[in-house]
């Protein structure tokens, strides 16, 4: 791993790394160092690095989740020095640098702090409150049947281009992690609005805006109050202005929906 | 009609109780500044104490101080209650959390901010409200009750200044966050309208606070003594 760059120079850390044998067991702050850091590695890699490590000397090596390893599966969930993420904006911390930290630096890693997300081992967070609250309503139902023609819904560039924007959401639960509130309504928002604007959609429109809002709830994410913390940490920049498409179209649902209940 | 009670027991349908009473209250704010503006009036108290006279008898100002007096109790009562649930939502803090990095510090203290502004509150009802409306004040020269006297006397004290301008710094903050916030759980967001909203929110915000924290001052520093 030397690096494409020969300026680079490696660097020695310090890392505290959060570590819990299981979800009941009491968890805690352990420090290692790492030696030959290149600046070039993504964080993940330089975790690699420390579990070679660890494997080494026989120790368990740090449990953490990492999938794509390219900023798309929203799996590689770390609070690093007190940021989602890490300190760079707009990214996910496979695709964060060690370029950013300085040779010396300590660098504190925990998982993602909710109820709604409990730790499985070390850094890895069980996210499967997300899965609940899509089951929930954030899907639209197809009839089978013989191949639709794929213009057959006509559904105009700027439309598409705005559900798509919200579509990126990767699932990560940085909004989560980063709101005072462990709240998820960035998350649900990306959804509601993604669907709320397409014409496949609208069947649903009502009862999934009802019913994700009750699994939010019952998940045990907090309310949101409107800080922006999560859009400020959010990895692929998913706005504000969804939240209030959440709120607008759950008020609206919540008024003129046939649901009694 | 559960389903009422369900939409207010969500946490969205909180947040719009919230949103709405604390709009209540700011137009509550922009009345009550205006009328306290009769302070600065060069006349022994007699404008003010005519204006305080007529705010504690007039049958629909009296309605709605019960109307009022509902903005707050469901303003505070939804808002710590939110509060109570968001602080519960993550039982294991952080070891390590950078939220100035993230946003602003406002933003993020509404209830401590709420806290401040509940504590004055109580003091500034006691002290002004409950004593005009059911106290002993002696009457004016128009045989009004001598409100003015008692503002005057209060606002000669440092400790009380200091409460009511510190109470009015925190409400500013409170504001400064509360006002865009609102409109954002109501789900009015517009690129648009939004920056426009935050500039008319801090305006408010601003200038509603200091208009109230004028007062004190101005009596503590600049006012003679009362001529009796
Ligand atoms: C004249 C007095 C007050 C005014 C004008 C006012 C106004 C507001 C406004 C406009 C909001 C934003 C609502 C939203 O975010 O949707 C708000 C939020 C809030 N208020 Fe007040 N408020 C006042 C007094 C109080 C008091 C006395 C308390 C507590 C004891 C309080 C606690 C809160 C809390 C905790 C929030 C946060 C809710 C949130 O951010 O969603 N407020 N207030
Ligand atoms: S909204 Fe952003 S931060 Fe939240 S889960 Fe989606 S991608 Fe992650
Ligand atoms: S590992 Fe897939 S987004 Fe980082």
């Amino acid at each position: 791993m030397a690096g494409s760059n020969p300026n680079a120079k490696p660097m020695n850390l310090t890392l505290k790394v959060w570590r819990q044998k299981n979800r009941n067991a009491e968890g805690g702050i352990v420090e290692y160092h790492v030696k030959d850091i290149s600046p070039e590695m993504s964080f993940l890699e330089m975790l690699d690095v420390l579990n070679e490590d660890l494997l080494h000397k026989g120790e368990d090596p740090v449990a953490f989740d990492h999938d794509c390893r390219e900023g798309i599966c929203g799996s590689c969930n770390l609070f690093i020095n007190g940021r989602a993420h890490g300190p760079e904006k707009g990214t996910t911390t496979c695709q964060l640098h060690m370029r950013k930290f300085n040779d010396g630096d300590t660098i504190t890693i925990e998982p993602w702090r909710a109820n709604a997300f409990p730790v499985n081992r070390d850094l890895s967070v069980d996210r499967s409150a997300f899965d609940r609250i899509i089951q929930a309503g954030g899907y639209v139902s197809v009839n089978t049947g013989g191949t639709p023609d794929g213009n057959e819904i006509p559904i105009p560039k700027p439309i598409a281009d705005r559900a798509f924007e919200a579509a990126t959401c990767i699932a990560c639960g940085a909004c989560v992690a980063a709101c005072k509130n462990a709240s998820a309504m960035l998350f649900v928002s990306a959804k509601v609005s993604q669907l709320a604007l397409l014409p496949q959609g609208q069947v649903e429109r009502k009862t999934r805006v009802e019913n994700m809002v009750a699994q939010m709830d019952k998940e045990g994410f907090g309310a949101c109050t409107n800080i922006g913390q999560c859009a400020a940490e959010c990895p692929v920049g998913i706005s504000l202005e969804n939240i209030a498409i959440l709120n607008r179209e759950f008020i609206s649902a919540k008024a003129t929906s046939n649901n009694l209940a | 009609m559960s389903w009422i009670s369900n939409t207010f027991s969500s946490s969205i349908g909180r947040k719009v109780l919230v949103a709405i009473t604390g709009l209540f209250l700011c137009s509550f704010l922009v009345v009550h500044l205006i009328g306290n503006f009769q302070l600065f009036k060069n006349d022994g108290g007699a404008a003010f104490n005519i204006y305080s006279h007529f705010m504690g008898t007039n049958p629909v100002i009296r309605t709605l101080e019960w109307v009022l007096l509902l903005g707050f109790v469901f303003h505070i009562y939804e808002s710590y209650t939110l509060a109570a649930r968001n602080r519960a939502a993550r039982a294991v803090a952080y070891v390590e959390s950078r939220p100035s990095q993230n946003s602003p510090w406002y933003s993020r203290s509404m209830a401590l901010l709420g806290t401040i502004i509940l504590v004055f509150l109580l003091v500034h009802m006691y002290n002004f409200f409950y004593r005009a409306r059911f106290g002993d004040l002696d009457p004016d020269i128009n045989n009004n009750a001598d409100l003015y006297t008692l503002v005057y006397s209060s606002f000669k004290q440092w400790w009380y200044v200091l409460l009511y301008v510190a109470a009015q710094v925190a409400l500013c903050y409170h504001l400064i966050h509360g006002f865009r916030s609102a409109f954002q759980t109501l789900g009015l967001n517009h690129r648009k309208y939004t920056p426009i909203i935050r500039a008319i929110g801090y305006a408010f915000a601003v200038l509603v606070c200091a208009g109230f924290a004028i007062m004190p001052l101005y009596f503590f520093f600049f006012k003679p003594e009362l001529a009796h």
